[in-house]
This record gives structure tokens, C-alpha cells and sequence, in this order.
């Protein structure tokens, strides 16, 4: 396949970034995304220019550190998959492909197509944790029973991996899909009620401090979101935001 | 509290509230409208009624324009902060590969309802004020019919009547069912919650497009 590529180059957080394109061929539909990102790279490098710089750790989808905004999605246009799982026969030959970084004023770029997104870890440090007596005489988790529907429910909102495509695809970068699964899979489960009423109430609170937007139930995220994580957990972040305050 | 009232989703709630509250109006209010098809002395006595009425006029009206004012002012500040939360604009965003065209415009459709508001509050509201109060014409119980079916006369008012009832159409689409999502309810039956506020949301603007239309091809002929 023979591809242009135009990509967002940026030097640091406080330059202007403008596009670049990268005319590249040879690449096989059955590279990834990120492989055919490194072809280019190695070809940059022995002409003597600076690698276009991208985030990205597993390769396997599940650590939530690869990003970019491909021909306007977040992790391209397949379906419940992140950008080191996408495959470039999903392209044609002759494609023109544009890659940016996640966009959101939350999420400042660093350089090139990496951005920071520190904020989710703020968020999660508000009150993404429970309360475990670690004192010797720690109870197994498993011992308690807890109903089928909640426990898979909960599971699901675990699968959450702080990627930010959902930020990334909503028009108005908003984090409510992350937050409220963040939310939910404590809020779901027996061990996660103690803390509820402040976890619910400090993650929003971070989340609204961080500068992100306000969610018009769009569905955006729900749709890109690698995980397939539902628009259900933003309704129980709701429900349980609200019942919160009423609580104080 | 204070930490409430300014979080994203004590606004957004805001919004669902007051949309939910304009909707049960709209109920009324093209309920009303239709009479005039039906029956021109029920509607002049239903007008008749919302216009003279104690309870009415200084209850209901000022609480309609407060829960119009907070949906729209709202609205508008909510539109600019999401805005705010991308300064830097994709070049390419493919919005339409998932989400619709409706959810993703509701600030389109709402300021197109909104610039019709302001001709109908002229139209309607500020006749009746000139009437009522400056000119304090005495109470003339059979006159809202004619009135009415002769501000369908022009076409131009006829069109873009239609016009802001399609966009209505829109707006309601989206607005009515996530209004749900946003207090919350989301659970086996939202599906039947969206089926029905889909109905709604064609059935009302459509209502109000047909009592225009007939209106406008039935005059009074004098
Ligand atoms: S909700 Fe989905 S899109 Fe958002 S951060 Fe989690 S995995 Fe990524
Ligand atoms: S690199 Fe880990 S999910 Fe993509």
C-alpha cells in the first residue's frame, strides 16, 4: 500500500504544531497501525529528521497508553479496539490518512502526538480507591456473595482502561464516560458502598476542576470506547451524584 | 451545596428539568391550539381563560418564562464551556461516525426555536399586552379566533412557523430521551422511554404544523 500521511508535529506544549505530510508505501494490510507509525519512524531516522513522537506501551490493548485521533476517531475507525489493535487493511492503497493527538484543553499536548493525560490519574486519585483492613486479618473479597448481574456490571466498568478516547470523540471533551466507570465499579460492589457518597463527589468535583466538558448524551464515547463501556455507568454516576448531595 | 450548584452535572440537570417542564407545556399548549380546528368557541374560550385567568397569568406565565429563560441561558453557557474544554479544534472530526446529527446540534436547533420564540412572543404576547394594558381594550371573549387564524394569513409567517416546528421536531428528539439519561434513569425501560419520546417529538411539532396549515388554506372569509 502507498499512503500520505498527515501528521500533527508539535515541539512542545507552549509551540504552534502544524501538519506534516508523509508520503509512505510498502506497508501490508497486515501491519498495525502503530507498526506502519514505526516504518515511518525508522525512515526518519536514517534520513537524519526527529521521529514523529506517539504514546504507547502494550501493543496489546490493554494498558490504555496508545492514543490518536485517526481521520477524525479516536483509535480509527474500527470498533472496540485501541490504536495498537487497529490493522492497516482496514485502509486502501492511496489513502490519505490524518493523525492528530487527542484533543481537549485537559489533555495539553507534550509533543507531537503525545499528550498528557494526568488528569485521569488526578480524577482517580479523588476516589478511585476502597477502604481494606490490611492489618493480618484481611477478609478474601470472594466471601462475600454478591449478585451475578452487579458483579458482571462492575466488571465491565473495571474494563475501563484511561485511555481518553472517549474525551478525544466527545465534541465537547468531556470525561464522563471514564469517570462514572470509575465510579461504578466501586459503587456496584458491597466494598466500594463505604466510601460512596465522598468518591462520587470528589471525582466529579476533580473532573469539573480539570477543565473538561459538560456531557450532552451524545453517545460519542460509548461508541468509540475500546472497552464498550455503556452510557449506563453515566446514568448511575448521575443517580449516585445526586443522591450524594442530597446526603451532603 | 455551593459544590453542587456549580458542578457539570447539577447543570445538566438544570437543563433536563426545565426541558422536561417545557415539554408538559407544549402538551397544553398545542392541545389548546388544536381546539381551534376542532371548535373556534372552545378555543376562544380556552384563550380566553389562560388570558384572563388570576391563577395564569401571575402564576404559570412567570414560572414558563423563568423555566424558558434558565433552558436557554443554560443552554447557551453550557455550549461555550464545552467549547472552552477543546480550544485547540480538530482539523478532522467525523462526528457523524458516532453520534447523530441531532444530539451533536442541539445548540442549532435550540437558538432557531429560540429566534421564533422571540416573533411569536411578539406576535402573541405582546399584542395581548398592547391590548390588555395600554390600550385597555375591555375583555372581548370571542376574539382569539379570528385573531389567530388571521396571523396564518401571510406566508412567510406560515413557512417559517413550519420551519421552527421541524426544527422543534429535532431538538425534542434528542432532548426528551436524554433528558432521562441525565437524571439517571437508564434501565430496562429506557427503551420504551425512547420510543416514546420519539413519538412525542414528532407527534407535538407535527400537531402544531397542521393547525398552522389549516389555518393558513382555511381563512376567514369576511
Ligand atoms: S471509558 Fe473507554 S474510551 Fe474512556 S478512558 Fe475508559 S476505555 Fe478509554
Ligand atoms: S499500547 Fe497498550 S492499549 Fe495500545
Amino acid at each position: 500500500m502507498k499512503l500520505l500521511l498527515k501528521i500533527w508535529r508539535q515541539q512542545n506544549a507552549s509551540s504552534k504544531g502544524k501538519f506534516v505530510d508523509y508520503p509512505i508505501s510498502g506497508i501490508e494490510g497486515d501491519m498495525s497501525f502503530l507498526e506502519m507509525l514505526d516504518v515511518l519512524n525508522q525512515q526518519l531516522i536514517d534520513k537524519g529528521e526527529e521521529p514523529v513522537v506517539f504514546d504507547h506501551d502494550c501493543r496489546e490493548g490493554i494498558c490504555g497508553t496508545c492514543s490518536l485521533q485517526i481521520n477524525g476517531e479516536p483509535h480509527g475507525p474500527d470498533r472496540l479496539i485501541t490504536t495498537c489493535q487497529l490493522h492497516m487493511r482496514m485502509f486502501k492503497d492511496g489513502d490519505t490518512i490524518v493523525i492528530e493527538p487527542f484533543r481537549a484543553k485537559a489533555f495539553p499536548v507534550i509533543k507531537d502526538l503525545m499528550v498528557d493525560r494526568s488528569a485521569f490519574d488526578r480524577i482517580q486519585q479523588a476516589g478511585g480507591y476502597i477502604s481494606v483492613n490490611t492489618s493480618g486479618n484481611t477478609v478474601d473479597a470472594n466471601t462475600i456473595p454478591i449478585e451475578k448481574t452487579k458483579a458482571d456490571d462492575a466488571f465491565n466498568a473495571a474494563a475501563c482502561i484511561g485511555c481518553g478516547a472517549c474525551v478525544a470523540a466527545c465534541k465537547n471533551a468531556s470525561a464522563m464516560l471514564f469517570t462514572s466507570a470509575k465510579v461504578s465499579q466501586f459503587a456496584l460492589l458491597p466494598q466500594g458502598r463505604v466510601e460512596a457518597t465522598q468518591r462520587v463527589l470528589s471525582m466529579v468535583r476533580q473532573m469539573d476542576l480539570e477543565g473538561f466538558g459538560n456531557c450532552t448524551n451524545t453517545g460519542a464515547c460509548e461508541v468509540e470506547c475500546p472497552k464498550g463501556i455503556s452510557l449506563e455507568n453515566i446514568a448511575r454516576m448521575n443517580r449516585e451524584y445526586l443522591m450524594a448531595s442530597v446526603k451532603g | 451545596m455551593s459544590g453542587f450548584a456549580k458542578s457539570s452535572i447539577a447543570r445538566k440537570v438544570v437543563m433536563a428539568l426545565s426541558g422536561l417542564f417545557l415539554v408538559i407545556f407544549l402538551a397544553l399548549h398545542v392541545t389548546i391550539n388544536f381546539t381551534s380546528v376542532l371548535s373556534p368557541d372552545t378555543f376562544n374560550a380556552w384563550s380566553h381563560f389562560m388570558g384572563y385567568n388570576l391563577l395564569v397569568q401571575y402564576l404559570m406565565q412567570p414560572i414558563l418564562v423563568a423555566g424558558v429563560v434558565v433552558h436557554f441561558v443554560m443552554g447557551i453557557a453550557l455550549e461555550i464551556q464545552n467549547r472552552q474544554a477543546r480550544s485547540i479544534r480538530y482539523a478532522r472530526y467525523n462526528g457523524g461516525a458516532n453520534a447523530p446529527w441531532v444530539s451533536r446540534n442541539m445548540i442549532i436547533t435550540g437558538l432557531v426555536v429560540l429566534a421564533f420564540l422571540g416573533l411569536h412572543m411578539y406576535d402573541f404576547w405582546a399584542h395581548e399586552m398592547v391590548y390588555k394594558y395600554l390600550e385597555a381594550n375591555p375583555e372581548d371573549p370571542t376574539r382569539y379566533y379570528g385573531e389567530t387564524v388571521e396571523k396564518f394569513h401571510p406566508i412567510w409567517r406560515t413557512g417559517l412557523y413550519v420551519v421552527a416546528f421541524v426544527l422543534l421536531a429535532l431538538h425534542l428528539w434528542h432532548g426528551f430521551a436524554s433528558s432521562f439519561q441525565t437524571m439517571g434513569i437508564n434501565n430496562k425501560y429506557s427503551a420504551a422511554i425512547r420510543s416514546f419520546t420519539r413519538l412525542y417529538a414528532i407527534v407535538v411539532p407535527l400537531l402544531f404544523i397542521i393547525v398552522a396549515l389549516y389555518h393558513h388554506f382555511n381563512p376567514i372569509t369576511h
